[in-house]
């Protein structure tokens, strides 16, 4: 048996990847657990984007994660990335540019009409892809209980895979927690129809439009572990920054807000780790959808490349 | 001479917009700076393991009050920064305007008296004007730190006849050029008029590889050092020829 501990990103992936391979899996859920960060995230499926900052690995991992979430059942738009700057920050655009690949210059309004003489130019990462991340780990749910894993409050009856995010820190000294803002908005007078990031040298913001109105705005990153509710400060930066994109916004009801800590090692590479008899499956940071499904897959073939002799036997 | 302290590199390095604590890490070591800098408004007290990585960096920390629009503001956290960090240093900046970050003169001074009276060694991030300067030295401040431009704007030293003026107004107080920096040229400049060290971020945090450039500011920061040291040689108007003219061959 092997304990899955944590129902988030990284643990539905993990308990996903295993029990495809015919490895029997349990998910632990403690009644007293936090909610997963994962349930504040924009569900953005951009690597070249995310390989602004994020070295070549992770952009490696996430290319195939919106084939992954399709085939488990996620509703995934492909209609790419628009990224625009202010006029005053243009200079930003080519700098993202260089940092980047899988992109080519566009005219904002020529993608999104809505955006049309508000940007003079926006770069355009057509093979990226966005989904509700909610919906995609509820319908993780739905196919593992259908395959008959059991999720449950504990204890743990096999080997231990522990997803639990901030809450492995005692056993990952070297993990750290990045705080993160977002909001959701209905704004049923702005139409963005896929993911638009706005390049700001101090308030960079990306707008996920979820359907029907419905936008989701985030993310601030703060090098802290306070877990309170969102601040003022990140409420006026993602609204400002929102704004921006579109004045729409400005009469946008804010549905919700939500402040989380993303997990992340040193180098905010998500990775595998061994340590004191566990296996962890960690340090998602900002990428835990983008990359979840290539570490659960590593580790699943590990696993089961580990097993294979007892199960013969 | 930094408030007693002899540092071996003139380049003191932000810690904020890296793409992750190992990069910024490898920067730190590229540039050989001794001295880093790291805000604490934002992150407050529950920015612990950022602070241990910075800490472990062996660097001597200089804490600052960015993102502080009000004297009692940055006393506050440059307080918070003495309790977290154990260090009576403080880079004190008292932002006048939430977009152009300008500093704010009055509200700066204001804070340098209460400061330097509880003990702090204080280095207010301020402007190349020189009353201003003059008040801050006279509340106690023996450090200053002039904008080369406004932050992150990358735009070097805007103002030259003027950071000259304060050089040559100020002969005995350490003067650090403190944002603006854009290029590793814009350094060496700076060292090179006289100024005792450059800080900046934004231009090795942001750069396509900032461990590369961390290294190319250090180098531009030692040159300039060096050139000033050896004594530049002084502007002409007009061509000085280095061979004499007088007795040349006449050619066809």
């Amino acid at each position: 048996m092997i304990s899955v501990l944590g129902a988030g990103v990284a643990g539905f992936c993990a308990a996903t990847a295993l029990a495809e391979r015919g490895l029997p899996v349990e998910v632990i859920e403690p009644e007293d657990a936090p909610d997963p960060a994962s349930r504040l995230a924009g569900g953005m499926l951009a690597p070249f984007c995310e390989g602004e900052t994020a070295p070549e690995t992770v952009v490696q991992m996430g290319l195939g994660a919106a084939d992954w979430w399709e085939a488990h059942g996620a509703d995934v738009t492909r209609r790419g990335t628009l990224v625009v700057a202010p006029a005053r920050d243009a200079a930003e655009l080519g700098r993202f540019a260089r940092a980047t690949r899988g992109h080519d210059w566009a005219d904002p309004g020529d993608l999104e009409p809505d955006l049309a003489g508000r940007f003079a130019r926006g770069l355009f990462f057509s093979s990226e892809a966005h989904m509700d991340p909610r919906a995609a780990l509820a319908r993780l749910r739905d196919r593992l209980v259908a395959r008959g894993v059991r999720f449950h409050p504990g204890p743990a009856a096999g080997r231990i895979v522990d997803c639990t995010g901030m809450a492995a820190a005692a056993h990952l000294p070297d993990l750290r927690a990045v705080r993160g803002e977002m909001l959701a908005l209905y704004a049923p007078d702005v139409a963005i129809t896929r993911t638009v990031r706005l390049l700001h040298p101090r308030f960079p913001c990306y707008i996920v439009p979820r359907g029907g109105g419905h936008y989701m705005v985030g993310a601030t990153m703060v090098e802290s572990a306070r877990p309170g509710p969102v601040t003022a400060r990140a409420v006026m930066e993602l609204l400002s920054a929102a704004y921006a994109v579109h004045p729409g916004f400005a009469e946008a009801e804010v549905t919700e807000t939500g402040a989380g800590l993303r997990p992340a090692f040193a180098d905010n590479i998500p990775a595998i780790r061994r340590t004191g008899g566990r296996i962890h499956l960690n340090g998602m940071y900002r990428h835990g959808f983008l990359a979840a499904p290539a570490l659960a897959e590593a580790l699943a073939e590990e696993l089961q490349q580990e097993l294979a002799p007892c199960v013969s036997s | 001479m930094f408030y007693g302290i002899e540092l071996t590199s003139r380049l003191m390095l932000g810690t904020a917009q890296y793409p992750s604590p190992a990069v910024l890490r490898e920067a730190i070591a590229a540039s050989g700076t001794d001295v880093i800098t790291v805000s604490l408004r934002r992150e407050g007290p529950d920015g612990a393991a950022f602070r241990q990585i910075l800490a472990d960096s062996g660097c001597r920390i200089l804490p600052n009050t960015a993102g502080c629009h009000t004297a009692r503001e940055a006393i506050t956290t440059a307080r918070m920064a003495r309790e977290l960090f154990g260090t009576t240093w403080i880079k004190l900046e008292v932002i006048g305007h939430a977009d152009t970050l300008q500093p704010d003169p009055f509200a700066l001074v204001e804070a340098a008296r209460v400061l330097c009276a509880d003990g702090f060694e204080v280095f207010p991030y301020t402007t190349e004007d020189l009353i201003l300067g003059e008040k801050l030295v006279e509340v106690g401040c023996r450090v200053l730190m002039p904008w080369g431009a406004p932050i992150g704007s990358g735009q070097g030293l805007r103002n030259v006849e003027g950071l000259r003026a304060m050089r040559a107004h100020f002969p005995d107080v350490p003067l650090v050029i403190d944002a603006g920096i854009g290029a590793p040229s814009d350094a060496a400049r700076a060292m090179e008029m006289g100024f005792d060290a450059v800080l900046l971020n934004t231009a090795v945090a942001r750069a396509d590889d900032p461990v590369a450039m961390a290294a190319a500011f250090a180098r531009a920061v030692e040159a300039g050092r060096m050139a000033h040291t050896a004594g530049l040689m002084p502007r002409r108007d007009m061509a000085q020829p280095s061979t004499p003219v007088f007795g040349m061959a006449e050619l066809g």
